[in-house]
């Protein structure tokens, strides 16, 4: 344990020292979102009717952003050999970049998600159901995105390959998350789509860090 | 005491090596030499269980080195080409995840290297020399019974090759193991020699 939590420290360590990449995430995260009213007009019934989709879709791409550095820059400098050789598991050491990214992209882009979605006038009663869609969604995002990320490591242009790859996994998660926000907006139970949420939460904290560990031993050899 | 038999290495579709074989008993140094390409720096990433052999087996104390990845990775401790030195980072804060696993002192392996006076300087302002020595510093923090070198003395000046010469007594002299990738002569003595290619 105390091993993961060194790992964890150096990820917060090296990601509040390069915190432009976070800012650029969560700005292109609110950027983006606040297209939408320019493109299809500010009536507060079309926007709000299209808020969950707009404030996911945009969560979705934000996160995806800092994902090629994710690995890549500690497989370029040699970093990943040391990491590998800390005498962590090589999914213990998936586990606590997914967690990292969480934490610098996907908990800014949960806080970020509430105003936006007042700002794109989405109805009160669904902002509570968003939120908490958003909560096992981003984590997902994170785990599901850098099973990718491993995956693509050392593949040329793999930057190119990593959307393709991710955001059909991604798509699960989209379907549910804005379906319970959805479900909350016009007065039905968002309970199913939460616990469909947590279910593939469950499913991928095991599965996403043993399959990107593989991929990472793999891209090391 | 580390113990190769009949290693094998298949890189894609070209058969590196076969049937090597060596014993590094304890305190004991193998310098690999062979040309370019011969296949020193993958049998040290195959010694440090990065790289999986086709075929033979690697012996740690008599026991199968890679039968668990990870208590292997924990008596290694490996130098390759690239420093995996952070430009963002201080020299100091390089070394902290290093010394938080071995809880060894980042200080006194920053000065075994003669790095007191750059500590806090980002690793971006180092010359490549000292980025190297950096990277050197690491092998005393971490504890590790077995230092798998690749070109370690790549770029350093003389003061800091008789400094990492002080360091690989010492580390020889606890019982530790050394293996080194060179094309120069390293300030190690009584050693064993293993042509590759």
């Amino acid at each position: 344990m105390s091993g993961f939590l060194a790992l964890l420290t150096r990820e917060m360590r090296l990601s509040l020292r390069h915190g432009a990449d976070t800012v650029a995430a969560l700005l292109f995260f609110l950027l983006t979102a606040m297209l939408f009213p320019l493109a299809i007009g500010p009536e507060p019934e079309t926007l709000g009717r299209l808020a969950p989709g707009i404030v996911w879709v945009c969560a979705l791409l934000a996160a995806l952003l800092p994902l090629d550095r994710l690995f890549g820059a500690d497989w370029e400098d040699g970093s990943l050999d040391h990491l590998l050789l800390s005498g962590q598991t090589s999914a213990a050491i998936a586990g606590a970049k997914a967690l990292s990214h969480w934490l610098v992209t996907g908990l800014p882009l949960l806080i970020a998600a509430a105003p936006l979605a007042i700002m794109l006038r989405m109805p009160e009663a669904a902002i509570p159901a968003l939120l908490a869609g958003l909560l096992p969604g981003t984590l997902l995002l994170s785990l599901l995105g850098a099973t990718g990320a491993a995956i693509v490591l050392g593949a040329r242009r793999g930057g190119v390959l990593l959307p393709l790859l991710v955001l059909p996994l991604a798509m699960p998660v989209l379907i549910f998350g804005v379906g319970a926000a959805d479900a909350a907006a016009t007065g039905l139970e968002s309970r199913p789509h939460l616990l469909l949420l947590a279910a593939m939460l469950a499913a991928a904290v095991p599965l996403c860090p043993l399959a990107s560990g593989a991929a990472l031993r793999g891209a090391a050899e | 005491m580390l113990k190769a038999e009949a290693l094998a290495v298949f890189r894609g579709e070209r058969l590196i090596f076969r049937d090597l074989s060596f014993t590094v008993p304890e305190g004991g140094a193998l310098v690999l030499a062979g040309a370019n390409g011969a296949g020193k720096s993958t049998l040290l990433r195959l010694l440090a269980g990065l790289i999986r052999p086709i075929a033979g087996r690697l012996l740690w104390q008599d026991r199968d080195a890679f039968l668990d990845l990870a208590e292997h990775a924990g008596r290694v401790a490996y130098l390759g080409h690239h420093d995996a030195v952070k430009p963002g980072l201080t020299a100091a804060e390089n070394l902290r995840f290093t010394a938080a696993l071995s809880g060894g002192d980042a200080n006194a392996a920053l000065a075994a290297m003669g790095l007191s006076d750059l500590t806090e300087l980002p690793a971006r302002m180092l010359s490549a020399g000292q980025k190297r020595r950096l990277a050197l510093a690491r092998l005393p923090l971490s504890n590790a019974a077995l230092w798998l070198l690749d070109e370690p003395t790549l770029g350093l000046d003389a003061a800091s090759i008789a400094r990492f010469g002080e360091l690989l007594t010492a580390h020889r002299a606890n019982g530790g193991l050394v293996i080194a990738a060179t094309h120069v002569p390293l300030p190690l003595t009584d050693v064993q020699a293993l042509r590759l290619g």
